[in-house]
């Protein structure tokens, strides 16, 4: 493993989420609404995934993530829309009979079969002869490294080798479409990060497309190649992880995924290259050189991530992006410290600097002023 | 003085396994002791109706058992049948109990909270009459003019009275109405624990709901099956107050067999020996049981 995940798939997918989608969409859900009662859990959500992709629902627990992911299973049926994939239709098809497969958050290893019968189980339902199944389970068990565990049951097993099991007799069926629901919830975290890699590396070489579920933006951006952000059963933003961190086209992403310093203010110029903010908050105007569109007077928000904080000591000569106030707390994380800045008007911005030198002395104390400057790309003006 | 004292007296451990030990060794183990004693002893017509087993006199002491008792079971054929018969019944009863209990308490399990307390309930109520009574009404209900001959004549189904009471059927009607619950209430209380998600998971892979069912309820159910079925054999086995009412001539168990001989005959040794045969052939389900409890308590 010498890159990561998600920059060994950014040539296939691209990471400029302002074109449209290229590929022949694998999976198209097309306006799909869920009610229960009188609850809206999933309201028109339109999505298309390309064959191969590994794609992350990532939301806060209620956003309709996990009804979502029923749906495709046929665990539920939606109330309006469409699921198509591989060019059918799923509305008449029952969870049975989709070439679907589901990793269940608690994983539902059935107890009392031994780690190969569970895996062998779904094989067996598609009346796969008895050689074969031997032969498929072996070679799956292999592939997860748990061919020596084939006789034990599951509470003899750890969490992280239950997960690879549940892994297993998903995968063994060859699924077209996978889903993963929270897979990393009933891990450790040490664990956890682990895994998210070695559950990437195991996709991969199978080459199946796979939606995954999760509440944790870590785990979505390590394990996926693109990600759709959800809130209240809609989906906010979608995107590779980069494109979603970096430019974020609303609030609710912006402090979703990482924490971010949100400023608030209207424009005050408008030209085609760049735009300049006025924020109450902030002494200086932010100055923007990128991806602006607005009109003067427009009430916008300011989002600047907190590594994108430059800490001094000394007042920056530019005319904008820049204010001061004084160091409140420093959370002191070893490979890089979080500076708590108390602004003029009180309002507080988080800066992350990274600890490059060894000794203490250069950098910002308690209770000291300190500048806080940003660059002209640093800054995501939002408007929503 | 009390700290001297502590030290002769057992910790409070101890004590606490001491009362269920002691109440086994009272109404358990000395009872069970003095009937495997009877059942040695041969009958006399005296007050206690049996020789003693040992005599010591003249520095000798005589121990004399008698194995009698048993010979006579075993050769005579009223009493091989009597098991036989009761062993069936008990069996047949016990599925009979598995086949109706097992849809009730699947679907006690499945309904919603407050519907499963009132069906819960439902099932626990009737028993807060007494047994006795219950079993009386049945022979209302059976009998050739009784309820039920009476509604089926009424409707035209029949013009004979179906002959139902003092058969065997009237006993296998009896043991299930009263001995249900005891099926009922174990399967539920292992049904409601299944995880939902494991059934999903199961559609998920391909099974139909009824597969599902067959592959994943059903086994995951089977301590809830073992214990319920104990709860009906082993009693009904012994049973003597059902075939009693509601059995005829042909109704040859076990429990009325061991009445006769202890109260019309007042052959108190062959009863006991029928007992100790009974208990024996009890203690294999027994043990099976406790085998499968201990199983689940993992």
């Amino acid at each position: 493993m010498t890159t990561t995940p998600e920059q060994k798939k950014e040539p296939s997918i691209g990471a400029d989420a302002s074109k449209p989608f290229v590929l022949k969409p694998f999976v198209e859900i097309i306006n799909i609404s869920k009610n229960f009662d009188n609850f809206v859990a999933v309201s028109g959500i339109n999505l298309q995934i390309a064959e191969g992709e590994i794609f992350a629902l990532l939301g806060s627990s209620g956003c309709g993530k996990s009804t979502l992911l029923r749906m495709l299973a046929g665990l539920e049926t939606p109330t309006t829309g469409e699921i198509i994939i591989d060019g059918q239709d799923m509305a008449s098809i029952p969870p049975f009979k989709r070439p679907i497969n589901m990793m269940f958050q608690s994983y539902a290893l059935f107890p009392h079969m031994t780690v190969e019968k569970n895996v062998a189980f779904g094989l067996k339902q598609d009346r796969v002869p008895k050689k074969q199944i031997k032969e498929r389970v072996m070679e799956i068990l292999k592939l997860v490294e748990m061919e020596a565990y084939a006789k034990r049951k599951s509470h003899q097993l750890s969490g992280g080798q239950m997960q690879r099991v549940a892994l297993a007799r998903i995968l063994v069926k060859r699924p077209k479409l996978l889903l993963l629901d929270e897979p990393m919830a009933a891990l450790d975290k040490k664990l956890r990060a682990q895994m998210q890699i070695e559950l990437v590396d195991i996709l991969e070489d199978v080459g199946v497309t796979c939606i995954m579920v999760t509440h944790d933006q870590e785990e979505a951006m390590t394990m996926a190649s693109r990600i759709a952000v959800m809130d209240k059963g809609s989906i906010i933003q979608t995107g590779p992880p980069s494109v979603v961190y970096e430019f974020p086209n609303s609030r609710f992403t912006a402090e979703f995924i990482g924490s971010v310093n949100l400023f608030h203010g209207k424009i005050v110029e408008d030209a085609a290259d760049h735009a300049i903010i006025r924020c109450e908050e902030i002494e200086n105007d932010v100055y923007i050189d990128h991806g602006v569109t607005g009109t003067a007077d427009m009430l916008v928000s300011v989002a600047i991530r907190p590594e994108k904080m430059i800490v001094t000591h000394d007042k920056p000569d530019e005319k904008y992006n820049w204010t001061q106030g004084i160091v409140e707390d420093i959370v002191y994380l070893g490979s890089f410290s979080t500076y708590y800045v108390k602004l003029t008007n009180g309002k507080r911005a988080i800066a992350t600097q990274a600890n490059l030198n060894r000794t203490i002395h250069e950098r910002p104390t308690w209770e000291q002023k300190v500048y806080l400057s940003w660059l002209p790309v640093s800054g995501v003006m939002l408007t929503k | 003085m009390i700290g001297k004292l502590k030290k002769y007296l057992p910790e409070g451990r101890t004590l606490v396994i001491a009362i269920p030990l002691v109440w086994m060794l009272l109404f358990f183990l000395i009872p069970f002791a003095i009937v495997l004693k009877i059942s040695f002893s041969e009958m006399m017509t005296a007050i206690p109706p049996f020789s003693t087993l040992w005599k010591y006199a003249d520095e000798m002491l005589n121990v004399k058992l008698n194995m009698g008792n048993y010979l006579f079971l075993l050769t005579d054929d009223l009493y091989i049948s009597a098991y036989i018969n009761s062993v069936k019944m008990a069996t047949l009863s016990t599925v009979f109990c598995l086949l109706i209990g097992y849809p009730m308490a699947y679907s006690i399990a499945n309904a919603s909270p407050t519907v499963r307390n009132i069906l819960l309930l439902g099932i626990v109520l009737p028993s807060w009459t007494s047994f006795l009574i219950r079993i009386y009404a049945w022979i209302g209900i059976l009998k050739n003019n009784g309820l039920f001959n009476n509604f089926l004549m009424g409707l035209g189904v029949i013009d004979q009275p179906l002959i139902i009471l003092n058969t065997n059927i009237a006993v296998y009607i009896g043991i299930v109405y009263a001995y249900l619950p005891f099926m009922i209430l174990p399967l539920y209380t292992n049904l409601v624990k299944h995880d939902h998600t494991l059934l999903e998971a199961a559609y998920d892979l391909g099974a139909r709901p009824w597969k599902s069912f067959l592959a994943i309820t059903i086994p995951l159910s089977f301590p809830g099956i073992v214990a319920g079925s104990m709860l009906i054999f082993i009693p009904v086995v012994g049973e003597f107050v059902i075939p009693e009412l509601l059995g005829g001539s042909e109704t040859l168990m076990i429990g009325r067999v061991l009445w006769q001989e202890f109260f019309n005959n007042r052959d108190w040794p062959v009863a006991s020996a029928v007992a100790i045969i009974m208990l024996l052939l009890l203690a294999i389900p027994v043990a099976v049981f406790h085998h499968y409890q201990s199983k689940e308590a993992l």
